[in-house]
């Protein structure tokens, strides 16, 4: 922690341009044993996996744009991206909130089990695939594939989805407001009920937006592929 | 570049036109083989030839008309060909991207544009000729991110039309197949459209010719793409992290290209 230094705000400094990317991320693992709360990760460089594997509620500030992996495997820490960030961004995240100013790069939010993440941008291809009950608010677009196998939580999209939206999806909802260029196998449009309203209601104010859940459309699993179907095995 | 992987690099660079085509050459033994080429090889096939060394390469620079007898009597001394063109040299050796670009000196080139890339090999072994860009015609390269399933196939069909690959891999047909297009009357665009139809496989891939660069990924773009545009450049990498050095890049325009969309730039 020697180049670690305290600003005025008591918020930790770390640069990557002195200290090496294992130092960041060792001093942000070790911030539960601490009383340091606030931390600002400056010089990112587009450098991979910044912030990952955290596990306590401090807040960290990642100033610029990072590479593959950022904030991956988070647990109740908030982190927040003022540029954009590369593939993978929340990858397998727990609990705690992911915040990207910038865009987001391929399968931003993989296989999440919690928490939510906003991206204020766009996000590309793969958007929360295999999701498995993360909060995804995009401002943006997101691109083809997004959704593929997602099994439990929401993905809402204030801009357009791409291609092959909801592939294969299990129990995740999704919410998108602008046009889908395509619906992927076994995903439909479904109504819109009261509680998905609240529930679209609650994750947009959440995510520091004032679109109204009345614009969006839903949609969903057809559940058509839960099970093999006799008629299909000349299929395989 | 040098995060991405130590295997093999190289350059491509679109400098200024010299008093004919520049045929670049490399040589395990440099100092042997280099000796005397210029001279030797004017007598050969007749005409003034330049030559300038640089490492383990060599750009001799031929009249236009001499440009095949050049390449032929230069493989017959064993040299392998990296490449040919009006404006286009190419560097490649095997080793970290680093490594590579300070043997060649790349800080002092300079040019309209260029292109660089790192290796991963899957296809075929690690050599300076397995190694990108890969040239096939004059004043075009290809560097190829992924790998491409039907390349057996389709080395034989181009090997028919004539346009046969030198190596065993896969990105080499590639660019064969797109030469074999261009030299067929397709334009950069529809060639590259063709990789689309034609070739089975993942890949993004980044085209150089004389007047600019082309980029086209696969349908699925699991490979990686990044764009970052200003006023004064267009830039492609692999990822952020090769564009966090150039100039402007706080307020420079980035984003991926789309899916089996051809992109083309031209100065």
């Amino acid at each position: 922690m020697m180049t670690a230094t305290a600003t005025a705000q008591d918020a930790v400094t770390l640069d990557m341009g002195s200290m090496e990317l294992r130092e960041v991320n060792s001093t942000l693992q070790a911030a539960a044993a601490t009383n340091r709360t606030q931390f600002e990760v400056l010089n990112t460089l587009g450098s991979h996996a910044i912030a990952v594997g955290l596990d306590a509620e401090i807040k960290v500030t990642v100033k610029g744009s990072t590479g593959y992996y950022c904030a991956g495997m988070n647990k109740r820490a908030t982190v927040h991206v003022t540029g954009s960030v590369g593939p993978g961004v929340a990858e397998n995240m727990m609990s705690g909130t992911v915040i990207v100013d910038g865009d987001a790069s391929q399968y931003a939010g993989a296989t999440a089990h919690g928490g939510l993440l906003v991206i204020k941008g766009n996000a590309s291809s793969r958007c929360g695939i295999s999701m498995k009950g993360i909060d995804i608010v995009v401002h943006g677009n997101i691109g083809h594939m997004s959704a593929f196998m997602a099994q439990k939580g929401n993905l809402v999209v204030l801009g357009d989805a791409g291609d092959a939206l909801g592939d294969s999806l299990y129990e995740a909802r999704l919410f998108v407001r602008g046009s889908v260029k395509s619906l992927g196998a076994d995903c439909i449009e479904k109504e819109m009920r009261p509680e998905h309203l609240e529930l679209l209601k609650d994750l947009l104010d959440r995510s520091g937006t004032d679109a109204k859940p009345e614009e969006f459309r839903r949609y969903g699993s057809a559940r058509k592929l839960y099970h093999f179907n006799v008629d299909h095995a000349d299929a395989y | 570049m040098t995060d991405r992987g130590p295997d093999s690099a190289g350059i491509a660079i679109y400098g200024t036109p010299g008093e004919g085509h520049k045929i670049t050459v490399q040589s395990d033994t440099p100092e042997t083989d280099f000796d005397g080429l210029g001279d030797a090889l004017g007598a050969e096939i007749g005409g003034t030839v330049t030559t300038r060394v640089n490492d383990t390469h060599a750009v001799l620079t031929v009249l236009e008309g001499s440009r095949a007898a050049a390449i032929a009597a230069l493989e017959a001394r064993g040299l392998r060909i990296m490449g040919v063109g009006e404006t286009m040299e190419i560097y490649k050796e095997t080793g970290l991207p680093r490594d590579v670009a300070k043997r060649f000196g790349l800080r002092d080139m300079s040019g309209t544009h260029g292109i660089g890339h790192t290796r991963m090999a899957t296809e075929s072994a690690v050599t300076t000729l397995g190694a990108h860009p890969f040239s096939t015609d004059a004043d075009q390269c290809l560097v190829h991110n992924g790998s491409l399933s039907n390349h057996n196939t389709m080395r034989r069909i181009l090997t028919e039309k004539g346009f046969a690959p030198k190596t065993e891999n896969d990105t080499e047909v590639a660019a064969c197949y797109i030469s074999s297009r261009i030299a067929e009357g397709a334009d950069l665009g529809t060639a590259l459209e063709g990789t689309l139809n034609d070739l089975d496989g993942f890949f993004t891939f980044v085209m150089g010719t004389k007047d600019g660069f082309g980029v086209v990924r696969d349908p699925i773009a699991c490979k990686p793409a990044v764009m970052a545009e200003t006023d004064d450049y267009v830039a492609f990498g692999s990822e952020y992290r090769a564009f966090a050095g150039l100039p402007g890049i706080e307020s420079a325009k980035v984003w991926e290209p789309e899916p089996a969309t051809v992109y083309f730039w031209e100065r």
